[in-house]
């Protein structure tokens, strides 16, 4: 009965919607973050009645559109390849997601075609507080849009709220508000459009950096950094925050993704934190028993059990104690994965009795079967695995995709801090090597952004849906070809949309201020 | 009240000359964008979601009914890995 898996459509599949929502992200937070950068400053217009502060309004607001109108409806991408190439997770998942989804897409475009109208053409049109008003609702709904999506992927780290229907195979929601204010899902929402006000500030401040190395606009760059710098260092320490509270979130709901992360194959009481590691390549042994799990490291003692449980002393599970099974600081028993596998395979397998008893119209032999399904739903995922080491994520790239975002976001911290500090004596015009530092930090704040989603979405490896369904089950049996070609029709399409973004942004910048125009 | 059901009457006029102007009076380099944009939506609408992204439950199946059945035979006969 058992048939073969194509494992490069699986591979192919997911590379697709990595690439598709790795190119996406590019363009999602700097609208974020950019909006209510453009908000802020149009408010001080407003307040001071100055026309310079119209001026850089309308420059930032440029740029906003720019990255807007290229960025727009790219993420409608990965819908398409959920119904395509995803189809059994899109089924299981249910229609939960659908509705908020569809209203979301709805407001989006209302939201568009009016607020953003009158940003751009509303100047001199409509009072200068509707004009006001307008861009805060551009950046409220740019930034509430991307809720559902984000609420959407913390169910699927942290599935709550629902409740499983064998007779359709589908999740029903059970909860409203367990979804919507599932810990993970709030953390997740907060922590990404955090990070993206960090990522639109630190574009503020490069591209103003540029103008003052070129000592043109030095007057415009000089406020737009203080407006950047403010707004990044405030929602900076916010990010941190959130960011911190998310990790403490999986550490007890996705405790594999944490050690991951960590590095921690082998877990201890009064973990010590790795701040700097280089990860051992000598992966020989395939149980991860042995393996040296750094080559050099950092280390602080104690700070990963009190990070993670807000105790010096308390017990952090590693990879290996995960696989063999646990007892947590509150008590709790976490079974071995083997057993966690019997488990899964029980529930598969009454999934199926279930639906031969009721083809039958066995109402006895149905009721057994939906006891023994729910008895053991929890560990449904598991049944698919055939060795207990398959449900590890790969740790390097989630080590180091955590350890670069971190370290970036302390690196921005102090960016914001010396610009602020350089603004204030008045002399950031002469810090040359602090500007061009300023002008690298673009690329570095994108760098920041990509690895959160790579952490996120390779740490939760193998689970497309945490514990109840791995990466392998929610494929589409398809052509693994189809899925390799329109890998490199997106390659193209995007490669091609994000060329127009850096020629229109770049040659916009060269204009200046002074010749900006909607 | 007049001069309230006068402006009621003329808005959809004004609505429409506020984008009619808007669109009109944009720069070169915002036109560039529409065109872009148009071109975009072109290629992700009646080129990729038509020819490469039907989707798969529903071009394939009638009803839910059927999609289920589907789906269920394929959770409850897991595959066997290749490489
Ligand atoms: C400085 C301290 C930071 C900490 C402690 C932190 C922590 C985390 C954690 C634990 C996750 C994984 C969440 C999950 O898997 O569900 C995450 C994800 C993410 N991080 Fe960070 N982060 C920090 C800074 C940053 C910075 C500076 C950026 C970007 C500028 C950033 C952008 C992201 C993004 C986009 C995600 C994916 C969305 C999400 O899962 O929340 N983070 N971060």
């Amino acid at each position: 009965m058992i048939e073969n898996l194509d494992l490069s459509l699986v591979d192919w599949s997911r590379a697709q919607f990595a690439l598709t929502a790795m190119y996406h992200w590019i363009f999602v937070p700097l609208t974020l973050g950019m909006a209510f950068i453009i908000a802020i400053m149009e408010t001080i217009y407003v307040k001071t009645n100055d026309p310079a502060w119209k001026k850089i309004t309308k420059f930032w607001m440029t740029l906003f559109g720019i990255n807007f109108a290229i960025g727009v409806a790219t993420g409608i991408i990965l819908e398409f390849e959920f119904g395509t190439n995803w189809s059994n997770y899109s089924w299981f998942v249910g229609d939960i997601f659908g509705a908020p989804l569809a209203i979301e897409g709805i407001m989006a475009f209302f939201m568009e075609s009016t607020f953003i109208a009158v940003m751009f053409f509303g100047w001199n049109k409509v009072s200068k507080k509707f004009h006001l008003i307008s861009t805060w609702l551009v950046a409220i709904g740019s930034n509430l849009s991307a809720l559902w999506i984000l609420v959407a992927n913390g169910w699927m780290q942290n599935p709550v709220g629902m409740k499983f229907n064998p007779d359709t195979a589908r999740n029903e929601m059970d909860n409203f508000w367990d979804v919507l204010f599932s810990p993970t899902a709030v953390n997740k929402f907060l922590h990404t459009i955090s990070s993206a006000y960090i990522l639109a500030s630190v574009f503020v401040i490069g591209v103003s950096a540029w103008y003052i190395l070129k000592k043109t606009n030095v007057v415009f760059a000089k406020r737009s950094i203080v407006v950047a710098a403010v707004f990044g260092l405030l929602t900076s320490l916010f990010t941190v925050m959130t960011g911190d509270n998310s990790a403490r979130e999986i550490v007890r709901d996705q405790p594999m993704k944490f050690a991951a992360f960590e590095g921690l194959y082998n877990g201890s009481k009064g973990a010590g934190l790795v701040a700097l590691g280089i990860m051992s390549t000598s992966e020989g042994d395939g149980t991860n028993e042995n393996m040296k799990d750094f080559n050099f490291k950092i280390e602080i003692p104690n700070m990963l059990s009190y990070m993670a449980y807000l105790d010096g002393n308390a017990f952090v599970p590693g990879v290996n104690d995960i696989i063999k099974g646990y007892t947590d600081n509150d008590g709790e028993v976490h079974p071995p994965v083997t057993e966690k596998m019997e488990m899964g395979r029980k529930a598969i397998a009454a999934l199926k009795a279930y639906k031969a008893a009721k083809k039958i119209d066995d109402t006895v032999g149905a009721n057994e079967a939906e006891k023994e399904l729910k008895a053991n739903f929890k560990y449904f995922g598991y049944g698919y695995f055939s060795d207990p080491y398959e449900v590890v994520p790969p740790v390097s790239i989630s080590f180091y995709s955590f350890h670069i975002m971190v370290g970036l976001g302390m690196y921005f911290i102090l960016l914001f801090v010396l610009c602020l500090v350089y603004i204030y004596k008045g002399n950031v015009v002469n810090k040359k090597w602090f500007l061009r530092m300023a002008i690298w930090s673009i690329p570095l704040a994108y760098l920041a952004s990509e690895c959160g989603w790579i952490l996120a979405e390779m740490g939760r490896q193998p689970w497309v849906i945490q514990d109840l369904m791995p990466t392998m089950a929610a494929v589409s049996s398809i052509d693994s070809m189809s899925v390799i070609i329109t890998f490199f029709l997106f390659l193209l399409v995007f490669t091609g949309l994000l060329i127009a973004e850096i020629k229109i942004m770049l040659k916009q910048i060269k204009i200046g201020p002074n010749h900006g125009g909607n | 009240m007049n001069n309230v059901l006068n402006r009621l009457v003329k808005l959809p006029k004004t609505i429409w000359e506020f984008y009619y102007e808007g669109f009109r009076n944009q720069s070169k380099w915002s036109r560039q964008l529409w065109l872009i944009i148009l071109i975009k939506l072109f290629v992700m609408f009646f080129i990729l979601k038509l020819l490469f992204f039907p989707n798969f439950l529903k071009t394939k199946y009638d009803s839910d009914q059927e999609r289920s059945d589907y789906v269920i035979d394929q959770l409850t006969n897991p595959k066997k890995s290749i490489k």
